[in-house]
């Protein structure tokens, strides 16, 4: 527990205040802005899921808790702590002990993630060397462990395999496996089913999810379905152009969407069970602004459908100045 | 009358080895439906199930092993090309691989009309402007390249180059699973409003249940080169008969549903070079039997539609 100025006990497992992310760019002399004004927290043990489209800002947040952006980018917030400890201004030995050992990462394409030349044995127990000090014999029995755990059959033969000898849920299940190898607190899922078929992708999430309950774990699930979050995650963070929108438990959020921007996305949703076949979907018109032409005022106010003058005033800024009140979407 | 007619078709596809036995991958075995005008048939599968090999035999992008294919009646075989081509078209996965970038929008437009039409630049130029309005494209974009277009605008730009030669049928091959959710509407939308205003016949593959039920009529289920279910769209849906079916849609992710203990289908896909004896489905079906691990099942009809399974 620590105290932050305020004099509020923080029980958070990440707290986030005021996130801004920038990235420097050739063209032009003002930085792009990919992250505004971002605040957010995790608990422990939770699963957080957020979505948004592509340019909401959602991967290069995570890449900022992992602190893997690129040199170009710039990045500034009022507070950013893990675990008690300030991810702001860490050395790079210092998070190293942060990075794949506190918090790590599962990524979107699992065969673009793995290394081509290496054995599954070799990246594995290359995690395992990395953050605990033990034997060789005992990295590959932790490492038949670990793969027992993600539910790959016959892990030791499975150890000498190399990645193009893995079907694609099998080789998310070994990136699974390297991410928990060391116990995290946090898990970043960056789209982990997006490349896989249905009936694996709900393989994955169930797993992601029992590992999740078992070891306390807390998961953070980004995602562009929310047909996902709203089936596995305890909360929800809706982002749009840099910023979040909306935040709340997956319940409030799916049943009583109040920003526009979730309740467009809810209900463009080709449903399994809502509207009729083949009618008009309700659509958002218009497209997500590039980084370069975002507007002032709300950054959802070209496409909304209950625009008002004020919210084009560049002084306001989320959440919603005329958020939907209770209106239900089936 | 059905405007396409696919009976018996086989595609495989020859695996050569050094010093090996060559192996057969059969792609697509015994595949036999019908598309009518104005209907869309939504084909639904994992990967590796043969969607897209069906697609592309269906287009004379690859050829077929065996089986008969129709078109408005007259066999494949029949047709010249320039006329097969001004009958059925398709619609690419990628909007950004699928567009060649140094081609501008007018010209990616223009080019079935130059292969396969007599028309001149100026006619050319007026048919194209016409289309790119009816998908939605402002005409002052017909000078921009590929990378000026957004994800949506792309694809639609492969939806106008489709319907240039006013095709029939257009094979929609996974067409929005690129694209953000907010524009998956828009174009979903797009399409639909085309298929009243041409009559088209859409032939809709995707992974993407949800979409696929919004769009179909009709609905073919695949698996491993196989059909396992084919029949109407709320038959389907509302009482899935073959157990992968019903894998699949309890499989789907909903916003209505919350996540309950359904059953969580075990093990992947098996190669399709090695396919078991019998049933393909057999090695993740709850109800297999001793006699689905000796026979492969038939298509038969229950309850309206047809489904391959011996338990049902």
């Amino acid at each position: 527990m620590i105290l932050d100025s305020r004099n509020k006990i923080k029980m958070n497992l990440l707290n986030i205040e005021n996130l801004n992310i920038f990235f420097k760019t050739d063209k032009g002399t003002h930085p792009i802005h990919a992250v505004r004004d971002l605040s957010f927290h995790v608990n422990a043990g939770e699963m957080l899921g957020v979505v948004g489209e592509s340019g909401s800002g959602k991967s290069i947040t995570n890449l900022a808790l992992l602190g893997i952006l690129p040199e170009t980018a710039i990045v500034k917030a009022d507070e950013m702590f893990f675990m008690q400890q300030n991810l702001q201004g860490l050395s790079e030995l210092n998070w190293r002990n942060i990075r794949g050992k506190e918090i790590s990462m599962i990524f979107q394409d699992p065969m673009t993630a793995l290394n081509p030349f290496l054995s599954v044995e070799y990246q594995l127990t290359e995690t395992i060397f990395t953050h605990q000090n033990i034997s060789r014999k005992e990295a590959i029995n932790r490492a038949i462990e670990l793969l027992t755990q993600v539910g790959i059959a016959s892990p030791k033969e499975r150890l000498k395999a190399y990645p193009f000898e893995l079907s694609g849920g099998m080789a998310q299940r070994v990136m699974i496996a390297m991410a928990i190898s060391s116990s995290p607190k946090l898990l970043i899922a960056d789209e982990p089913t997006t490349a896989l078929d249905v009936t694996i992708q709900k393989q994955i999430l169930v797993l992601l999810k029992n590992l999740q309950e078992k070891n306390n774990m807390a998961v953070i699930l980004v995602t562009h379905d929310l047909g996902l979050v709203a089936e596995y995650s305890d909360r929800i963070q809706v982002m749009y152009a840099g910023e979040k929108v909306e935040e709340g438990i997956t319940q409030d959020i799916i049943m009583h969407p109040t920003h526009p921007y979730t309740a467009g996305l809810l209900s463009s949703r080709p449903g399994l069970s809502s509207g009729l076949p083949k009618s008009v979907l309700p659509s958002i018109h218009g497209i997500v602004p590039a980084f370069h032409e975002r507007p002032e005022g709300c950054q959802f106010h070209p496409r909304c459908s209950f625009v008002q003058e004020d919210c084009k005033s560049s002084a306001f800024r989320n959440p919603c100045l005329h958020p939907l009140i209770q209106e239900s979407i089936a | 009358m059905s405007i396409l007619k696919v009976e018996n078709l086989h595609k495989s596809y020859p695996i050569k080895k050094l010093f090996k036995e060559t192996k057969l991958l059969n792609a697509l075995t015994d595949i036999n439906f019908h598309l009518d005008r104005k209907e869309t048939l939504g084909i639904v599968g994992e990967s590796g199930c043969g969607k897209s090999t069906l697609a592309k035999v269906l287009t004379l992008l690859e050829p077929k092993t065996s089986g008969e294919l129709s078109l408005l009646g007259k066999k494949y075989e029949e047709y010249r090309e320039t006329d097969f081509h001004s009958k059925i078209q398709m619609v690419f996965q990628d909007p950004y691989q699928s567009l060649n970038p140094r081609k501008k929008a007018i010209d990616i437009i223009a080019d079935p009309l130059i292969i396969n039409s007599q028309l001149n630049r100026q006619e050319r130029e007026e048919k194209v402007l016409a289309m790119m309005n009816k998908v939605g494209l402002r005409e002052d974009f017909k000078e921009r390249y590929p990378h000026h277009f957004s994800g949506g605008q792309r694809q639609r730009l492969g939806i106008a180059r489709a319907l240039m030669l006013n095709p029939e049928i257009l094979i929609l091959d996974e067409p929005v699973s690129a694209l953000d959710v907010s524009i998956q509407a828009q174009v979903l939308n797009l399409l639909l409003e085309l298929q009243n205003e041409f009559s088209l016949s859409y032939l809709f593959i995707s992974h993407d249940l949800s979409v696929i039920q919004h769009m179909s009529d009709r609905i073919l289920v695949m698996y491993l080169g196989r059909i396992v279910e084919y029949g109407p769209r709320n038959k389907v849906f509302e009482n899935p008969l073959h157990p992968y079916t019903k894998i699949l849609l309890e499989s789907a992710p909903s916003v209505n549903k919350k996540r309950e203990s359904a059953t969580i289908i075990s093990g992947e896909l098996p190669s399709a070079l090695n396919l078991p004896k019998g049933c393909a489905f057999q090695s993740r079906c709850p109800l297999v039997k001793e006699s689905c691990k000796q026979e492969v099942p038939k298509l038969k009809s229950v309850d309206g539609r047809s489904v391959a399974c011996f338990e049902i």
